[in-house]
């Protein structure tokens, strides 16, 4: 493990009655870095997700986010420390508005009383303007979050993930649902974001990770098949066997 | 705050507020109508004086109920309990007051305490013939429970219908307890005959009027106290647990810590409903744990419209004023029209009396 690993999860394993949903999965993710994880259906990539978010505790292993043990946390610690996720079915808060859902995502004390005093200060709003701007709903803010469209739901759950500023986002198939248009622009928005940030993208359209040209793990029945870039992957008969072998 | 006064046009807030006031100042008026001789045109009965101040605790017990059910989605089906409990904390200090004056005489202990032989008092009514000991005991005491269920229930994340369950399960095992005469609390007869408040004997329409105002008063606080939370940023995170709770939990909030702190608030505010009405009615017993008392209160708030302040407040009254009505006209029909009353908001009108007038305002 590097000073650099941001994540790190060694040798975990999930069994659910008997079903392995993890089976001895090691994954690290550095500082900054990009990552997209693909894997058929079952592979485990939504468990590994609950893992680190805390939602689901894992059987046995390590889970670590530098140098916290994730697997003693529930969800709302870890969240507050810095790990954000988007989740796959886009939820955002219908009966409120796009200005309000970034307002309550917006990284600040999160206690009953805390939220009972909150005054939206100059900062605050420059930062929630800021970021309408970066997801392109600028002129959708103070429309209730029922009646945007399936696009503009995810881009305003990942403007939320950014409000919260998150050293690590985890984005579960970010683009379903969304055009050709709509999924480039996603794919530039993810590779401005990380950088400054880690992103873990679980996703199943190729064509997409392609785009973020990163690193990319490949998941199986509940550990890494392979690693490397796009190419390499594709390439690697282990994973032409799990795709199209059976 | 500017997001949610943005969302709603200046026009029907305003008219909202003015109705609002309007409606206080019809209610203030009541006591003091009372007063005109009974030749007079406006002269208005002590009964309705009575009866209009307990529908005031109600609607207080409702806007409790909102602020749990419709704001966060904790639907309690034992609010009643809170009330309940509140009303025999002032209960106690009512029968504190008794004194001598009671059927046996005795200088400390109540009737029913003499009657089945007690020695002395029991610990637990010490301090209770002080005011506001036994005030702060209304709202504590609740409050304390609510606490303890809520942490217990919300920690192990209890929702939905198991959660309404437990509530009710909660308010009749509470019925069970104080119908018992080792209790301490009167047993099934409660407490009743009670004498004075505060220097003021009860009965006499000064202190039906104060009793009434001070009513009134606490329903404009409350409602005041409900508002401040619904417009602030945790007015919004309430509505965010109530349509999406693992969502919150996710954005970094303890959803249990939210719950509990406004199911506390709804449990005080309902047991100082409780403190209010029992002087009004002039009785407690543990009737008013029965688990039907605390659907009924529900069903105010459904019919009134959950989710806004000012339609527990009205569904309170609304439903009160028929009950009123309808169990002198025909007592044996009163059951039937609440249900069915239940069954037609909740498929025609799932936003209650107030979306019939708001449907224009949001869209």
């Amino acid at each position: 493990m590097t000073s650099h690993t941001i994540l790190y999860l060694d040798d975990v394993s999930v069994v659910f009655d008997g079903f392995r949903a993890l089976n001895n999965l090691s994954l690290f993710v550095d500082q900054g870095e990009l990552r997209a994880i693909i894997g058929p259906n079952g592979a485990g990539k939504t468990t590994m997700m609950d893992v680190i978010t805390g939602k689901t505790r894992p059987t046995g292993g390590t889970v670590k986010f530098r140098d916290t043990d994730l697997t003693l946390l529930d969800e709302a610690a870890i969240a507050t420390m810095g790990i954000g996720r988007k989740f796959q079915k886009p939820t955002v808060f219908d009966a409120l508005t796009v200005f309000e859902n970034l307002e309550l995502a917006l990284k600040a004390p999160r206690g009953p009383m805390a939220c009972l005093r909150w005054v939206l200060a100059g900062e605050a709003r420059r930062r929630i303007e800021e970021t309408l701007e970066e997801i392109g709903l600028t002129a959708r803010a103070q429309d209730r979050a029922a009646i945007l469209s399936h696009g503009q739901r995810q881009w305003l759950e990942i403007g939320m993930l950014l409000m919260q500023d998150p050293e690590l986002l985890l984005v579960d198939e970010p683009v379903a649902g969304m055009t050709d248009q709509e999924t480039e622009h996603t794919a530039a928005l993810l590779r401005r974001i990380a950088g400054t940030r880690s992103v873990v993208v679980v996703e199943h359209d190729l064509e997409f990770v392609r785009a973020l040209d990163c690193k990319v793990t490949v998941m199986c029945e509940g550990s890494v098949l392979s690693e490397g870039t796009i190419d390499q992957v594709q390439h690697d008969p282990r994973v032409i066997e799990v795709y199209l072998g059976r | 705050m500017s997001a949610t006064t943005v969302t709603l046009p200046a026009t029907p807030r305003v008219t909202l507020r003015l109705v609002l006031w309007g409606a206080v100042l019809a209610l203030a008026l009541i006591p003091l109508l009372n007063q005109l001789p009974e030749s007079s045109a406006l002269h208005v009965g002590d009964f309705i004086v009575s009866v209009t101040g307990k529908w005031i605790t109600y609607a207080i017990l409702a806007l409790a109920i909102d602020l749990a059910w419709g704001y966060t989605g904790i639907l309690s089906l034992g609010h009643g309990a809170f009330f309940a409990l509140g009303g025999y904390a002032m209960g106690m200090h009512l029968m504190r007051l008794i004194g001598p004056r009671g059927a046996y005489g005795h200088p400390v202990l109540p009737d029913f305490m003499v009657f089945l032989g007690y020695q002395e008092l029991p610990w637990y009514w010490l301090g209770f013939n002080f005011f506001p000991y036994a005030f702060l005991m209304a709202l504590f005491i609740p409050g304390l429970l609510a606490l303890i269920v809520g942490y217990l229930a919300f920690r192990s994340r209890i929702t939905g219908v198991y959660l309404s369950i437990l509530t009710q399960a909660l308010t009749y095992a509470l019925m069970l307890a104080f119908f018992r005469n080792d209790m301490g609390f009167g047993g099934n007869n409660g407490f009743t005959d009670f004498k004075e408040l505060l220097g003021m004997a009860l009965n006499t329409p000064l202190a039906r009027a104060m009793l009434f105002y001070a009513s009134l008063v606490a329903l404009v606080g409350s409602y005041w106290v409900c508002q401040r939370v619904s417009i602030s940023k945790l007015g919004r995170v309430l509505l965010a647990i109530r349509d999406a709770e693992s969502r919150v939990r996710f954005l970094g909030y303890s959803t249990t810590q939210v719950k509990l702190f406004v199911f506390v608030l709804s449990a005080v505010l309902a047991g100082l409903a409780g403190a209010l009405y029992v002087p009004q009615v002039g009785i407690i017993n543990p009737g008013e744990f029965s688990p039907g008392n605390s659907i009924e209160a529900v069903i105010w708030v459904a019919v009134g419209g959950r989710g806004t302040l000012i339609g527990a407040v009205l569904g309170a009254f609304s439903v009160n004023a028929l009950k009123t009505w309808l169990t002198t006209a025909a007592p044996d029909l009163w059951l039937f029209a609440l249900g069915g009353l239940f069954v037609a908001v909740t498929l025609f009108l799932p936003r209650g009396l107030v979306g019939l007038f708001s449907r224009k305002v949001q869209k």
